[in-house]
Protein backbone atom coordinates (compact mmCIF):
# COMPACT_ATOMS: atom_id res chain seq x y z
CA UNK A 1 0.00 0.00 0.00
CA UNK A 2 1.21 3.42 -0.86
CA UNK A 3 0.92 5.89 2.00
CA UNK A 4 1.55 9.59 1.58
CA UNK A 5 1.06 12.61 3.79
CA UNK A 6 -1.83 15.04 3.35
CA UNK A 7 -3.36 16.60 1.29
CA UNK A 8 -5.13 13.47 0.07
CA UNK A 9 -7.67 15.11 -2.19
CA UNK A 10 -6.03 16.22 -5.38
CA UNK A 11 -7.34 18.14 -8.34
CA UNK A 12 -5.80 18.19 -11.74
CA UNK A 13 -5.55 21.96 -11.59
CA UNK A 14 -2.70 23.88 -13.07
CA UNK A 15 -2.12 27.46 -14.09
CA UNK A 16 -2.78 26.77 -17.74
CA UNK A 17 -6.08 25.03 -17.14
CA UNK A 18 -7.40 27.76 -14.86
CA UNK A 19 -6.23 30.58 -17.09
CA UNK A 20 -7.74 29.13 -20.25
CA UNK A 21 -10.90 28.49 -18.23
CA UNK A 22 -11.08 32.20 -17.52
CA UNK A 23 -10.45 32.99 -21.18
CA UNK A 24 -13.40 30.76 -22.11
CA UNK A 25 -15.51 32.49 -19.47
CA UNK A 26 -14.74 35.84 -21.07
CA UNK A 27 -15.87 34.67 -24.51
CA UNK A 28 -19.63 35.39 -24.17
CA UNK A 29 -18.87 39.00 -23.29
CA UNK A 30 -16.33 39.18 -26.12
CA UNK A 31 -18.81 37.95 -28.69
CA UNK A 32 -21.37 40.32 -27.22
CA UNK A 33 -18.95 43.23 -27.61
CA UNK A 34 -18.67 42.49 -31.34
CA UNK A 35 -22.45 42.41 -31.58
CA UNK A 36 -22.82 45.71 -29.72
CA UNK A 37 -19.85 47.69 -30.99
CA UNK A 38 -18.85 46.04 -34.25
CA UNK A 39 -15.62 44.46 -35.46
CA UNK A 40 -13.49 47.24 -34.07
CA UNK A 41 -14.06 45.77 -30.61
CA UNK A 42 -12.51 42.49 -31.78
CA UNK A 43 -9.67 44.33 -33.49
CA UNK A 44 -8.74 46.28 -30.33
CA UNK A 45 -9.02 43.16 -28.17
CA UNK A 46 -6.80 41.27 -30.60
CA UNK A 47 -4.14 44.02 -30.52
CA UNK A 48 -4.25 44.09 -26.75
CA UNK A 49 -3.86 40.32 -26.39
CA UNK A 50 -1.04 40.12 -28.92
CA UNK A 51 0.84 42.94 -27.19
CA UNK A 52 0.37 41.34 -23.77
CA UNK A 53 1.66 37.94 -24.84
CA UNK A 54 4.49 39.41 -26.91
CA UNK A 55 5.62 41.69 -24.09
CA UNK A 56 5.68 38.82 -21.64
CA UNK A 57 7.52 36.59 -24.08
CA UNK A 58 10.15 39.18 -24.96
CA UNK A 59 10.73 40.16 -21.33
CA UNK A 60 11.24 36.56 -20.30
CA UNK A 61 13.45 35.92 -23.31
CA UNK A 62 15.64 38.97 -22.74
CA UNK A 63 16.02 38.40 -19.00
CA UNK A 64 16.57 34.67 -19.62
CA UNK A 65 13.66 33.55 -17.46
CA UNK A 66 11.41 30.57 -17.97
CA UNK A 67 9.00 31.39 -20.79
CA UNK A 68 5.50 31.32 -19.38
CA UNK A 69 4.01 33.78 -21.85
CA UNK A 70 1.62 31.18 -23.23
CA UNK A 71 0.08 30.01 -19.97
CA UNK A 72 -2.99 32.12 -20.67
CA UNK A 73 -2.54 34.71 -17.94
CA UNK A 74 -1.22 37.31 -20.38
CA UNK A 75 -4.16 36.60 -22.68
CA UNK A 76 -6.55 37.34 -19.80
CA UNK A 77 -4.76 40.59 -19.03
CA UNK A 78 -4.97 41.54 -22.70
CA UNK A 79 -8.68 40.77 -22.95
CA UNK A 80 -9.55 42.52 -19.69
CA UNK A 81 -7.58 45.61 -20.65
CA UNK A 82 -9.34 45.84 -24.00
CA UNK A 83 -12.67 45.35 -22.22
CA UNK A 84 -11.82 48.45 -20.20
CA UNK A 85 -11.37 50.95 -23.01
CA UNK A 86 -13.94 52.64 -25.25
CA UNK A 87 -14.36 51.26 -28.74
CA UNK A 88 -13.42 54.57 -30.32
CA UNK A 89 -9.92 54.44 -28.83
CA UNK A 90 -7.04 54.76 -31.30
CA UNK A 91 -5.27 51.48 -32.03
CA UNK A 92 -2.22 52.33 -29.96
CA UNK A 93 -4.18 52.74 -26.73
CA UNK A 94 -4.68 49.02 -25.99
CA UNK A 95 -1.12 48.38 -27.17
CA UNK A 96 0.42 50.87 -24.75
CA UNK A 97 -1.93 49.83 -21.95
CA UNK A 98 -1.16 46.13 -22.36
CA UNK A 99 2.54 46.82 -22.56
CA UNK A 100 2.44 48.78 -19.32
CA UNK A 101 0.21 46.21 -17.63
CA UNK A 102 2.48 43.27 -18.41
CA UNK A 103 5.87 44.95 -18.15
CA UNK A 104 5.46 47.25 -15.17
CA UNK A 105 2.54 45.88 -13.18
CA UNK A 106 3.32 42.20 -13.69
CA UNK A 107 6.87 41.33 -14.76
CA UNK A 108 8.70 43.98 -12.76
CA UNK A 109 7.02 42.69 -9.64
CA UNK A 110 8.21 39.17 -10.40
CA UNK A 111 5.69 37.79 -12.86
CA UNK A 112 2.57 35.73 -12.34
CA UNK A 113 1.83 35.19 -8.67
CA UNK A 114 3.95 38.05 -7.40
CA UNK A 115 2.14 41.07 -8.79
CA UNK A 116 0.44 43.23 -6.16
CA UNK A 117 -2.01 44.89 -8.52
CA UNK A 118 -4.26 43.35 -11.09
CA UNK A 119 -2.21 44.02 -14.25
CA UNK A 120 -5.20 44.85 -16.44
CA UNK A 121 -6.48 47.39 -13.93
CA UNK A 122 -3.03 48.91 -13.49
CA UNK A 123 -2.87 49.22 -17.28
CA UNK A 124 -6.27 50.86 -17.31
CA UNK A 125 -5.25 53.28 -14.56
CA UNK A 126 -2.19 54.16 -16.64
CA UNK A 127 -4.10 54.93 -19.83
CA UNK A 128 -6.82 56.66 -17.82
CA UNK A 129 -4.29 59.02 -16.21
CA UNK A 130 -2.46 59.59 -19.49
CA UNK A 131 -5.30 60.07 -21.96
CA UNK A 132 -8.41 61.02 -20.02
CA UNK A 133 -9.87 62.73 -23.11
CA UNK A 134 -9.96 59.38 -24.94
CA UNK A 135 -10.99 57.29 -21.96
CA UNK A 136 -13.89 59.44 -20.82
CA UNK A 137 -14.86 61.65 -23.74
CA UNK A 138 -15.35 59.36 -26.70
CA UNK A 139 -18.28 57.11 -26.10
CA UNK A 140 -20.09 55.57 -28.98
CA UNK A 141 -23.57 54.12 -29.11
CA UNK A 142 -24.04 50.38 -29.53
CA UNK A 143 -25.06 49.45 -33.07
CA UNK A 144 -28.62 48.69 -32.05
CA UNK A 145 -29.29 51.24 -29.32
CA UNK A 146 -28.36 54.58 -27.82
CA UNK A 147 -25.45 55.59 -25.63
CA UNK A 148 -27.55 56.33 -22.61
CA UNK A 149 -29.82 53.33 -22.87
CA UNK A 150 -32.83 55.63 -23.13
CA UNK A 151 -34.36 56.63 -26.45
CA UNK A 152 -33.82 60.25 -27.33
CA UNK A 153 -30.91 60.90 -24.99
CA UNK A 154 -27.68 60.47 -26.88
CA UNK A 155 -25.31 62.68 -24.96
CA UNK A 156 -23.88 60.43 -22.29
CA UNK A 157 -23.40 56.93 -20.95
CA UNK A 158 -25.72 55.90 -18.12
CA UNK A 159 -23.17 56.75 -15.47
CA UNK A 160 -22.30 60.09 -17.04
CA UNK A 161 -26.00 60.80 -17.17
CA UNK A 162 -26.12 60.16 -13.45
CA UNK A 163 -23.07 62.30 -12.72
CA UNK A 164 -23.69 65.23 -15.05
CA UNK A 165 -27.42 65.42 -15.72
CA UNK A 166 -28.87 64.05 -12.50
CA UNK A 167 -31.07 67.09 -11.96
CA UNK A 168 -32.67 67.00 -15.43
CA UNK A 169 -36.31 65.89 -14.95
CA UNK A 170 -36.33 64.09 -18.30
CA UNK A 171 -33.46 61.96 -17.06
CA UNK A 172 -34.76 61.53 -13.52
CA UNK A 173 -38.09 60.16 -14.61
CA UNK A 174 -36.52 57.45 -16.74
CA UNK A 175 -33.30 56.51 -15.03
CA UNK A 176 -34.95 53.67 -13.12
CA UNK A 177 -37.36 52.74 -15.91
CA UNK A 178 -37.64 49.09 -17.01
CA UNK A 179 -36.43 50.15 -20.47
CA UNK A 180 -33.20 51.51 -18.97
CA UNK A 181 -32.63 48.51 -16.72
CA UNK A 182 -33.29 46.08 -19.56
CA UNK A 183 -30.78 47.79 -21.81
CA UNK A 184 -28.23 47.85 -18.99
CA UNK A 185 -28.74 44.17 -18.26
CA UNK A 186 -28.39 43.11 -21.87
CA UNK A 187 -25.59 45.56 -22.55
CA UNK A 188 -27.25 47.75 -25.14
CA UNK A 189 -25.69 50.97 -23.82
CA UNK A 190 -22.55 52.98 -24.41
CA UNK A 191 -19.49 52.08 -22.38
CA UNK A 192 -16.17 50.32 -22.48
CA UNK A 193 -15.88 47.41 -24.90
CA UNK A 194 -16.58 44.51 -22.57
CA UNK A 195 -18.26 46.01 -19.56
CA UNK A 196 -21.73 46.78 -20.82
CA UNK A 197 -23.46 43.42 -20.80
CA UNK A 198 -24.18 42.20 -17.28
CA UNK A 199 -25.96 39.16 -18.70
CA UNK A 200 -23.08 37.84 -20.81
CA UNK A 201 -20.52 38.51 -18.09
CA UNK A 202 -22.71 36.63 -15.64
CA UNK A 203 -22.94 33.61 -17.95
CA UNK A 204 -19.15 33.44 -18.09
CA UNK A 205 -18.78 33.97 -14.37
CA UNK A 206 -21.21 31.20 -13.47
CA UNK A 207 -18.97 28.86 -15.44
CA UNK A 208 -16.03 30.07 -13.34
CA UNK A 209 -17.91 29.58 -10.09
CA UNK A 210 -19.03 26.08 -11.06
CA UNK A 211 -15.48 25.13 -12.02
CA UNK A 212 -14.32 26.93 -8.85
CA UNK A 213 -11.78 28.96 -10.81
CA UNK A 214 -13.07 32.08 -9.08
CA UNK A 215 -14.56 32.54 -5.64
CA UNK A 216 -18.21 33.61 -5.58
CA UNK A 217 -17.68 35.18 -2.16
CA UNK A 218 -15.71 38.08 -3.61
CA UNK A 219 -18.23 38.69 -6.38
CA UNK A 220 -21.27 38.39 -4.14
CA UNK A 221 -19.59 40.58 -1.54
CA UNK A 222 -18.67 43.20 -4.12
CA UNK A 223 -21.84 43.38 -6.17
CA UNK A 224 -24.03 42.81 -3.11
CA UNK A 225 -22.41 45.71 -1.29
CA UNK A 226 -22.86 48.00 -4.28
CA UNK A 227 -26.51 46.95 -4.31
CA UNK A 228 -27.11 47.50 -0.59
CA UNK A 229 -25.18 50.76 -0.37
CA UNK A 230 -26.88 52.08 -3.52
CA UNK A 231 -30.22 51.16 -2.01
CA UNK A 232 -29.45 53.06 1.20
CA UNK A 233 -28.18 56.05 -0.80
CA UNK A 234 -31.26 55.90 -3.02
CA UNK A 235 -33.64 55.87 -0.09
CA UNK A 236 -31.79 58.73 1.60
CA UNK A 237 -31.74 60.72 -1.63
CA UNK A 238 -27.98 60.75 -2.11
CA UNK A 239 -28.28 59.24 -5.57
CA UNK A 240 -31.29 59.43 -7.89
CA UNK A 241 -30.59 55.97 -9.33
CA UNK A 242 -31.82 52.82 -7.72
CA UNK A 243 -29.73 49.82 -6.65
CA UNK A 244 -30.42 47.87 -9.85
CA UNK A 245 -29.19 50.75 -11.97
CA UNK A 246 -26.01 50.92 -9.91
CA UNK A 247 -25.07 47.26 -10.13
CA UNK A 248 -25.91 46.95 -13.83
CA UNK A 249 -24.24 50.14 -15.06
CA UNK A 250 -20.56 50.75 -15.63
CA UNK A 251 -18.05 48.08 -14.78
CA UNK A 252 -19.51 46.58 -11.61
CA UNK A 253 -20.12 43.18 -13.19
CA UNK A 254 -16.87 43.10 -15.14
CA UNK A 255 -14.89 44.24 -12.10
CA UNK A 256 -16.76 42.27 -9.47
CA UNK A 257 -16.87 39.02 -11.44
CA UNK A 258 -13.59 38.97 -13.31
CA UNK A 259 -11.11 41.45 -11.92
CA UNK A 260 -11.67 41.38 -8.16
CA UNK A 261 -11.60 37.57 -8.31
CA UNK A 262 -8.14 37.37 -9.88
CA UNK A 263 -6.47 34.64 -7.82
CA UNK A 264 -3.16 36.42 -7.51
CA UNK A 265 -4.45 39.75 -6.29
CA UNK A 266 -7.21 38.63 -3.93
CA UNK A 267 -6.99 37.18 -0.40
CA UNK A 268 -6.73 33.42 0.16
CA UNK A 269 -9.07 32.89 3.10
CA UNK A 270 -12.88 32.97 2.84
CA UNK A 271 -13.13 35.62 5.58
CA UNK A 272 -10.51 37.75 3.85
CA UNK A 273 -12.39 37.40 0.58
CA UNK A 274 -15.64 38.59 2.11
CA UNK A 275 -13.91 41.66 3.55
CA UNK A 276 -12.15 42.25 0.22
CA UNK A 277 -15.38 42.18 -1.77
CA UNK A 278 -17.47 44.19 0.65
CA UNK A 279 -14.90 46.92 1.20
CA UNK A 280 -14.32 47.13 -2.56
CA UNK A 281 -18.04 47.59 -3.24
CA UNK A 282 -18.26 50.26 -0.59
CA UNK A 283 -15.34 52.23 -2.04
CA UNK A 284 -16.85 51.95 -5.50
CA UNK A 285 -20.10 53.53 -4.29
CA UNK A 286 -18.25 56.25 -2.40
CA UNK A 287 -16.39 57.19 -5.59
CA UNK A 288 -19.56 57.13 -7.66
CA UNK A 289 -21.49 59.37 -5.30
CA UNK A 290 -18.85 61.74 -3.97
CA UNK A 291 -15.83 61.23 -6.24
CA UNK A 292 -14.76 63.20 -9.27
CA UNK A 293 -15.16 60.25 -11.64
CA UNK A 294 -18.52 58.83 -12.71
CA UNK A 295 -17.17 55.31 -12.22
CA UNK A 296 -15.19 53.87 -9.31
CA UNK A 297 -14.89 50.15 -10.00
CA UNK A 298 -11.30 50.03 -11.21
CA UNK A 299 -9.90 52.25 -8.47
CA UNK A 300 -11.85 50.44 -5.76
CA UNK A 301 -10.33 47.11 -6.80
CA UNK A 302 -6.82 48.54 -7.17
CA UNK A 303 -7.24 50.08 -3.73
CA UNK A 304 -8.26 46.79 -2.18
CA UNK A 305 -5.41 44.98 -3.97
CA UNK A 306 -3.07 46.87 -1.67
CA UNK A 307 -4.72 45.35 1.38
CA UNK A 308 -4.44 41.76 0.25
CA UNK A 309 -1.27 40.95 2.27
CA UNK A 310 -3.03 42.37 5.31
CA UNK A 311 -6.28 40.50 4.63
CA UNK A 312 -4.32 37.27 4.27
CA UNK A 313 -3.70 37.49 8.01
CA UNK A 314 -7.43 37.11 8.60
CA UNK A 315 -7.38 33.35 8.90
CA UNK A 316 -9.19 30.57 10.67
CA UNK A 317 -7.71 29.17 13.84
CA UNK A 318 -5.13 26.48 13.20
CA UNK A 319 -6.18 23.07 14.43
CA UNK A 320 -4.62 22.45 17.80
CA UNK A 321 -3.53 26.06 18.16
CA UNK A 322 -2.84 27.02 21.76
CA UNK A 323 -3.93 30.43 22.93
CA UNK A 324 -0.93 32.40 24.08
CA UNK B 1 40.76 64.90 -2.41
CA UNK B 2 38.79 64.67 -5.63
CA UNK B 3 37.44 61.33 -4.56
CA UNK B 4 35.13 63.29 -2.24
CA UNK B 5 33.88 65.23 -5.21
CA UNK B 6 33.10 62.31 -7.47
CA UNK B 7 31.68 60.16 -4.70
CA UNK B 8 28.71 62.50 -4.39
CA UNK B 9 28.00 62.25 -8.10
CA UNK B 10 27.95 58.53 -8.72
CA UNK B 11 28.78 56.16 -5.88
CA UNK B 12 26.90 58.09 -3.21
CA UNK B 13 24.46 59.90 -5.44
CA UNK B 14 22.07 61.41 -2.90
CA UNK B 15 18.91 60.68 -4.86
CA UNK B 16 19.60 57.49 -6.76
CA UNK B 17 21.77 55.63 -4.23
CA UNK B 18 21.12 57.11 -0.79
CA UNK B 19 17.46 57.81 -1.61
CA UNK B 20 17.40 61.09 0.30
CA UNK B 21 15.91 64.40 -0.84
CA UNK B 22 13.18 62.56 -2.70
CA UNK B 23 10.44 65.07 -1.96
CA UNK B 24 11.73 67.90 -4.19
CA UNK B 25 13.05 65.35 -6.68
CA UNK B 26 9.61 63.88 -7.27
CA UNK B 27 7.75 67.16 -7.05
CA UNK B 28 9.65 69.49 -9.35
CA UNK B 29 11.05 67.07 -11.91
CA UNK B 30 8.03 67.60 -14.14
CA UNK B 31 10.14 69.54 -16.63
CA UNK B 32 13.83 69.68 -17.41
CA UNK B 33 14.07 73.42 -16.86
CA UNK B 34 12.40 73.28 -13.45
CA UNK B 35 14.73 70.48 -12.49
CA UNK B 36 17.76 72.47 -13.57
CA UNK B 37 16.60 75.49 -11.57
CA UNK B 38 16.03 73.37 -8.49
CA UNK B 39 19.41 71.72 -8.96
CA UNK B 40 21.22 75.06 -9.23
CA UNK B 41 19.51 76.29 -6.06
CA UNK B 42 20.54 73.17 -4.18
CA UNK B 43 24.15 73.30 -5.41
CA UNK B 44 24.42 76.90 -4.20
CA UNK B 45 22.88 76.28 -0.79
CA UNK B 46 24.70 73.01 -0.24
CA UNK B 47 28.14 74.36 -1.11
CA UNK B 48 27.85 77.48 1.02
CA UNK B 49 26.23 75.80 4.00
CA UNK B 50 28.96 73.16 3.92
CA UNK B 51 31.56 75.96 3.77
CA UNK B 52 30.12 77.81 6.77
CA UNK B 53 29.41 74.73 8.86
CA UNK B 54 32.87 73.36 8.21
CA UNK B 55 34.66 76.61 9.04
CA UNK B 56 32.80 76.99 12.33
CA UNK B 57 32.80 73.29 13.20
CA UNK B 58 35.16 73.78 16.16
CA UNK B 59 32.99 76.44 17.83
CA UNK B 60 29.55 74.94 17.20
CA UNK B 61 28.49 73.17 20.42
CA UNK B 62 27.45 69.59 19.90
CA UNK B 63 24.11 69.91 21.65
CA UNK B 64 23.03 72.90 19.56
CA UNK B 65 24.37 71.85 16.18
CA UNK B 66 21.10 71.03 14.42
CA UNK B 67 19.40 74.41 15.08
CA UNK B 68 22.60 76.15 14.05
CA UNK B 69 22.79 74.16 10.80
CA UNK B 70 19.20 75.09 10.07
CA UNK B 71 19.89 78.79 10.61
CA UNK B 72 22.91 78.65 8.30
CA UNK B 73 20.99 76.74 5.65
CA UNK B 74 17.92 78.96 5.83
CA UNK B 75 20.09 82.04 5.37
CA UNK B 76 21.26 80.75 1.99
CA UNK B 77 17.83 79.51 1.06
CA UNK B 78 16.44 82.98 1.68
CA UNK B 79 19.09 84.44 -0.62
CA UNK B 80 18.21 81.95 -3.36
CA UNK B 81 14.50 82.54 -2.87
CA UNK B 82 14.74 86.31 -3.24
CA UNK B 83 17.21 86.22 -6.14
CA UNK B 84 14.96 83.77 -7.97
CA UNK B 85 11.86 85.86 -7.32
CA UNK B 86 13.60 88.97 -8.65
CA UNK B 87 15.29 87.59 -11.75
CA UNK B 88 13.45 84.39 -12.67
CA UNK B 89 9.86 84.97 -11.53
CA UNK B 90 8.50 82.27 -13.86
CA UNK B 91 10.79 79.61 -12.47
CA UNK B 92 10.14 80.79 -8.94
CA UNK B 93 6.42 80.43 -9.48
CA UNK B 94 6.85 76.93 -10.91
CA UNK B 95 9.01 75.69 -8.06
CA UNK B 96 6.70 77.33 -5.55
CA UNK B 97 6.97 76.08 -2.01
CA UNK B 98 9.83 73.75 -2.86
CA UNK B 99 12.38 76.57 -2.79
CA UNK B 100 11.73 77.50 0.86
CA UNK B 101 11.52 73.79 1.60
CA UNK B 102 15.20 73.39 0.67
CA UNK B 103 15.75 74.40 4.32
CA UNK B 104 14.60 70.99 5.46
CA UNK B 105 16.04 69.10 2.47
CA UNK B 106 17.70 66.08 3.99
CA UNK B 107 20.58 66.12 1.49
CA UNK B 108 21.76 69.47 2.79
CA UNK B 109 21.23 68.74 6.46
CA UNK B 110 22.67 65.27 5.93
CA UNK B 111 25.88 66.61 4.35
CA UNK B 112 26.24 69.26 7.05
CA UNK B 113 25.78 66.74 9.84
CA UNK B 114 27.53 63.79 8.25
CA UNK B 115 30.40 65.45 6.44
CA UNK B 116 30.99 69.18 6.85
CA UNK B 117 30.81 69.06 10.65
CA UNK B 118 33.71 66.60 10.74
CA UNK B 119 35.91 67.63 7.82
CA UNK B 120 38.15 70.56 6.83
CA UNK B 121 36.79 73.41 4.69
CA UNK B 122 38.31 72.41 1.32
CA UNK B 123 36.93 68.90 1.49
CA UNK B 124 33.56 70.17 2.68
CA UNK B 125 33.23 72.50 -0.31
CA UNK B 126 34.10 69.70 -2.73
CA UNK B 127 31.64 67.41 -1.01
CA UNK B 128 28.93 70.06 -1.26
CA UNK B 129 29.64 70.61 -4.96
CA UNK B 130 29.77 66.87 -5.67
CA UNK B 131 26.55 66.02 -3.85
CA UNK B 132 24.85 69.05 -5.35
CA UNK B 133 25.87 68.07 -8.87
CA UNK B 134 24.82 64.48 -8.18
CA UNK B 135 21.40 65.72 -7.09
CA UNK B 136 21.16 68.03 -10.11
CA UNK B 137 22.08 65.25 -12.52
CA UNK B 138 19.51 62.88 -11.08
CA UNK B 139 16.71 65.43 -11.04
CA UNK B 140 17.65 66.73 -14.51
CA UNK B 141 17.57 63.24 -16.01
CA UNK B 142 14.18 62.68 -14.38
CA UNK B 143 12.92 66.05 -15.58
CA UNK B 144 14.10 65.28 -19.11
CA UNK B 145 12.40 61.88 -19.25
CA UNK B 146 9.18 63.13 -17.68
CA UNK B 147 8.94 66.26 -19.80
CA UNK B 148 9.68 64.52 -23.09
CA UNK B 149 7.18 61.73 -22.45
CA UNK B 150 4.61 63.72 -20.54
CA UNK B 151 4.58 66.86 -22.61
CA UNK B 152 6.45 66.08 -25.80
CA UNK B 153 8.90 68.95 -25.35
CA UNK B 154 12.31 69.39 -23.81
CA UNK B 155 13.67 72.40 -21.93
CA UNK B 156 10.53 74.48 -22.26
CA UNK B 157 10.74 77.63 -20.17
CA UNK B 158 7.63 79.08 -18.55
CA UNK B 159 6.67 82.24 -20.38
CA UNK B 160 9.59 81.97 -22.83
CA UNK B 161 11.10 79.29 -25.02
CA UNK B 162 8.49 76.69 -25.81
CA UNK B 163 10.97 73.86 -25.86
CA UNK B 164 12.44 71.46 -28.40
CA UNK B 165 9.68 69.35 -29.88
CA UNK B 166 11.49 66.09 -29.59
CA UNK B 167 8.78 63.62 -30.46
CA UNK B 168 6.81 65.27 -33.25
CA UNK B 169 3.30 66.62 -33.59
CA UNK B 170 1.40 63.33 -33.40
CA UNK B 171 2.88 62.78 -29.99
CA UNK B 172 2.21 66.34 -28.86
CA UNK B 173 -1.51 65.73 -29.37
CA UNK B 174 -1.51 62.72 -27.07
CA UNK B 175 1.38 63.01 -24.60
CA UNK B 176 1.68 60.45 -21.82
CA UNK B 177 0.17 62.71 -19.13
CA UNK B 178 0.82 59.99 -16.57
CA UNK B 179 4.51 60.92 -16.66
CA UNK B 180 4.05 64.43 -15.33
CA UNK B 181 1.59 63.29 -12.69
CA UNK B 182 2.98 62.14 -9.31
CA UNK B 183 2.84 58.39 -10.08
CA UNK B 184 4.97 59.02 -13.16
CA UNK B 185 7.63 60.53 -10.90
CA UNK B 186 7.72 57.42 -8.77
CA UNK B 187 7.86 55.22 -11.84
CA UNK B 188 10.78 57.09 -13.41
CA UNK B 189 12.78 57.21 -10.18
CA UNK B 190 12.21 53.48 -9.73
CA UNK B 191 13.60 52.85 -13.21
CA UNK B 192 16.64 55.06 -12.57
CA UNK B 193 17.39 53.47 -9.18
CA UNK B 194 16.98 50.01 -10.68
CA UNK B 195 19.30 50.88 -13.56
CA UNK B 196 21.85 52.37 -11.17
CA UNK B 197 21.89 49.20 -9.06
CA UNK B 198 22.08 47.01 -12.12
CA UNK B 199 25.19 48.74 -13.43
CA UNK B 200 26.72 48.92 -9.97
CA UNK B 201 26.25 45.18 -9.56
CA UNK B 202 27.70 44.52 -12.99
CA UNK B 203 30.75 46.68 -12.39
CA UNK B 204 31.61 45.09 -9.06
CA UNK B 205 30.94 41.57 -10.29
Amino acid sequence: MYISSSPHIRKDWNVKKIMYGVVIALMPAFIGSIYFFGWRAAYLTFLSVVTAVLTEYLFQKITKRKITAFDGSAIITGILLAFNIPVKSPWWLPVVGSFFAILVAKQFFGGLGYNIFNPALAGRAFVMASWPQIMTGRWSAPLHGSISGIDGITSATPLNLLKLHATDPAVLSRINSPEMLKNLFIGNVGGCIGETSALLLLIGAIFLFVMRYADWRISVGYIGTVFVVAWIFYLTGLTPAGPLFHILSGGVFLGGLFMATDMVTSPVTPAGRWIFGIAGGLICMLIRVWGGYPEGVSYSILFMNMFVPLLDRVRPKYLGEVKK
Amino acid sequence: MFKTFFEGIVKNNPVLVLAIGLCPTLAVSTSAFNALGMGAAVIFVLTFSNLIVSSFRKVIPDSLRIPIFIIVISTFVTIVDYVMKAYLPGLSKNLGVFVPLIVVNCIILGRAEGFAYKNPVGKAILDGLGSGIGFTLAIFIMGTIREILGQGTWMSIPGGFEGFKVLGQGFLNYPVLFMILPPGGFLVIAFLMGGMRYFEARRSA
